[in-house]
């Protein structure tokens, strides 16, 4: 089947989508296995064609903000490997110096706001960020994500009204899973079509099927060139899916077996992988080059996480002032 | 030379002073633009600033002090002006989980250089949702300063510092009834650093500590005390976090006694961690029990009677300060 992506797309399309994958089958496998990792964890796995078309219809100045399944866009805009596993690993060399966790990656220099652990928080926040550069008169945008659960809370509705009434560079990202950690869409709200809120303050919306690289790429394509001349916002609602529990701890009781395997059958790295052979981009060499380059990535990740220092105990009272010289109490 | 200008004027000159002098800097509120501020305060402002930087917003607490949190973490300084803190309580979120904590999270990456201002506290028979003091919430949050001033002149130099140059959020408490108090405030610039007391009257005998609209009570009780030969010592504490209790402690060595004047719920108030610290660190100099006057320990009700006697006044500040100083009634 002809495509409209070129091979160079298609080939950072796999090779970020099997980072992405491996970064977080090997960090859970550190998580169970060996204890290596605590606190509460979001796996990315089954969504990474979201960040794959983000990553494509957006420029590296573009900023990023999401809720705390975040390990894949942080890996996405380019935080590293060793970074991201580091930080998981409470580690000083970490995208947060070990100060934030699984929930709380963060990357001023990529772009990447964070990581963000109250449901629907970030929403207004990602409009803050994009009223900063129409603010400065640049043609940046700031792509803001949340869940399907985040938008139930009061936090959407007033952002999407204020991004609409000043016309806000951000384009609202519902990474719709299905489910708010063991609550079907169905069950939070009588509009199960979420776009639809977008109606509401007449903003333009689409919906889109979220295990489909290109699909994600020319939806979003559309809303960044709308906000980058002045348009305004827009709310799109990608269908996905995550493989893995709603955290690391999540039973999955909620949904079945043959659910989940449903899904699977449309795997967005295989469908990548599909239309790379079918358009001769990559022999299957080429395709095996690429995982181990991944494979090893991930392995020297883990590597430096265990050999990075914690963070020194000083660390306690830093980072919580700008101003140095802030008198904490201390007993 | 310094003018006698009203406590809002203050407040106006310290921003407009910043707006003039850095691009950056925006003000955003309901009312703060066409209407010239709920309290006048920024009257004029959108004239001279246009709406690019004066800016109205829906009633839309939680939405708009987002909104200026994101916009503070990508290189702007904004103001927000909220029309009471009785209402900025819905955007406590934004306050508390992101502007406060998001430096700390990001290792340091994200700073947070914003202002948040408005009145604060009971304003008569304003009656239960509209009357709280909230220092002690905010005070209680690492990564934020809160100041809280009691006159003009001290309101401007403030306002000015945390716009200029404080890089962490300011939580900045005003009072409806204040707006329209006149003070000195020379027509030169200055500044006035966050985290000083500042002694308003010098004393000997007992050591009265205030912030805020009830320094009036303080200085009213000082002048009753006056009368019957007690010379009392007053401290405007202006910044409560960080709380200067150097100041306190230094007055303390001196009169032995100490007595806070607040307008907070009792319950782990301002002055229940003054009164911690001075007993640590000044032990040795106390002759008495440190003691308080607070708001009453309930909402604040509408009756005049009431409110009067659920809010700290004069006689029995004058009556508290005579108990530590063991003074026949």
């Amino acid at each position: 089947m002809a495509t409209k992506f070129s091979k160079e797309t298609y080939l950072y399309w796999y090779e970020l989508m099997q980072l992405i994958r491996q970064f977080e089958l090997k960090a859970e496998e550190k998580y169970k296995m060996e204890g290596k990792i605590r606190g509460f964890f979001h796996a990315y796995v089954g969504q990474e064609a979201i960040a794959a078309g983000c990553m494509t219809a957006t420029k590296p100045e573009d900023a990023f903000i999401t809720a705390y399944r975040d390990h894949g866009l942080a890996l996405a805009k380019g935080i590293s490997a060793k970074a991201c596993m580091a930080e998981l690993y409470g580690k000083a060399t970490g995208c947060a110096k070990g100060k934030g966790g699984s929930m709380h990656f963060f990357g001023k220099e990529e772009r990447f706001f964070g990581g963000h652990g109250i449901v629907g928080a970030q929403i207004g926040t990602g409009a803050g960020i994009a009223f900063a550069e129409k603010y400065k008169g640049t043609d940046a945008v700031c792509l803001t994500f949340f869940g399907d659960g985040a938008a139930r809370q009061g936090m959407l509705h007033e952002t999407f009204n204020l991004a609409m009434l000043w016309k806000l560079p951000v384009i609202f990202i519902c990474e719709n899973n299905n489910y708010a950690m063991g609550t079907s869409v169905e069950r939070t709200s009588n509009v199960v079509d979420i776009y639809k809120l977008a109606d509401a303050y007449e903003m333009p919306a689409d919906s889109i099927d979220g295990m489909s690289a290109e699909a994600v790429h020319e939806s979003i394509a559309r809303a960044v060139k709308r906000a980058r001349e002045g348009d305004g916002p827009t709310l799109i609602e990608i269908k996905t899916y995550r493989y893995k529990g709603h955290s690391i701890s999540d039973p999955q009781k909620y949904r079945t077996k043959d659910e989940v395997d449903e899904y699977k059958q449309r795997d967005p790295i295989e469908q990548v992988l599909k239309s790379i052979f079918d358009n001769k981009f990559a022999t299957q060499e080429e395709i095996d080059a690429i995982n181990k380059r991944v494979e090893a990535q991930v392995e020297e990740s883990v590597t430096f996480a265990e050999e990075s220092p914690w963070p020194d105990d000083s660390e306690v009272l830093k980072d919580i002032y700008v101003d140095q010289n802030y008198p904490f109490i201390v007993d | 030379m310094a003018r006698s200008i009203a406590f809002r004027e203050a407040l106006r000159e310290a921003m407009n002073e910043e707006f003039r002098r850095d691009d950056r800097v925006f003000l955003m509120g309901e009312e703060v633009a066409e209407y010239n501020g709920a309290y006048k305060v920024s009257q004029g402002m959108l004239d001279e600033f246009g709406d690019k930087r004066v800016i109205d917003t829906p009633i839309s607490e939680l939405g708009f002090a987002a909104v200026a949190v994101g916009a503070a973490q990508n290189g702007l300084r904004p103001i927000v002006e909220f029309m009471t803190w009785n209402f900025a309580v819905l955007a406590l979120d934004q306050i508390l989980n992101t502007a406060s904590k998001m430096l700390a999270m990001s290792g340091g990456q994200l700073s947070c250089p914003i202002v948040f201002r408005g009145p604060n506290g009971s304003a008569g028979q304003l009656g239960a949702q509209h009357s709280t003091a909230f220092e002690s919430y905010y005070a209680n949050i690492p990564g934020l300063k809160v100041v809280s001033p009691s006159n003009g002149y001290d309101a401007k130099g403030l306002l000015k510092q945390a716009i200029r140059y404080e890089e962490d959020p300011i939580i900045f408490m005003e009072s409806e009834v204040m707006y329209g108090e006149k003070s000195e405030v020379p027509e030169e610039e200055y500044y006035i650093p966050i985290g000083k007391a500042d002694v308003k009257k010098a004393g000997s005998d007992v050591t009265i500590v205030s912030f805020n609209k009830m320094m009036k009570v303080a200085l009213g009780a000082a002048s009753e005390l006056e009368k019957e030969g007690v010379n009392a010592e007053v401290i405007d504490l202006r910044s409560i976090r960080p709380l200067d209790w150097m100041t306190i402690l230094e007055s303390v060595k001196k009169t032995n006694r100490l007595v806070i004047v607040e307008e907070q719920w009792p319950f782990a108030s301002i002055s229940s961690e003054i009164a911690y610290r001075i007993q640590k660190e000044g032990f040795d100099y106390l002759d008495a029990p440190i003691r308080r006057i607070t708001a009453a320990d309930a909402p604040l009700h509408y009756a005049p009677n009431l409110v009067a006697l659920a809010l700290p006044d004069v006689e029995r500040t004058v009556k508290l300060v005579k108990e530590v100083m063991y003074m026949k009634k």
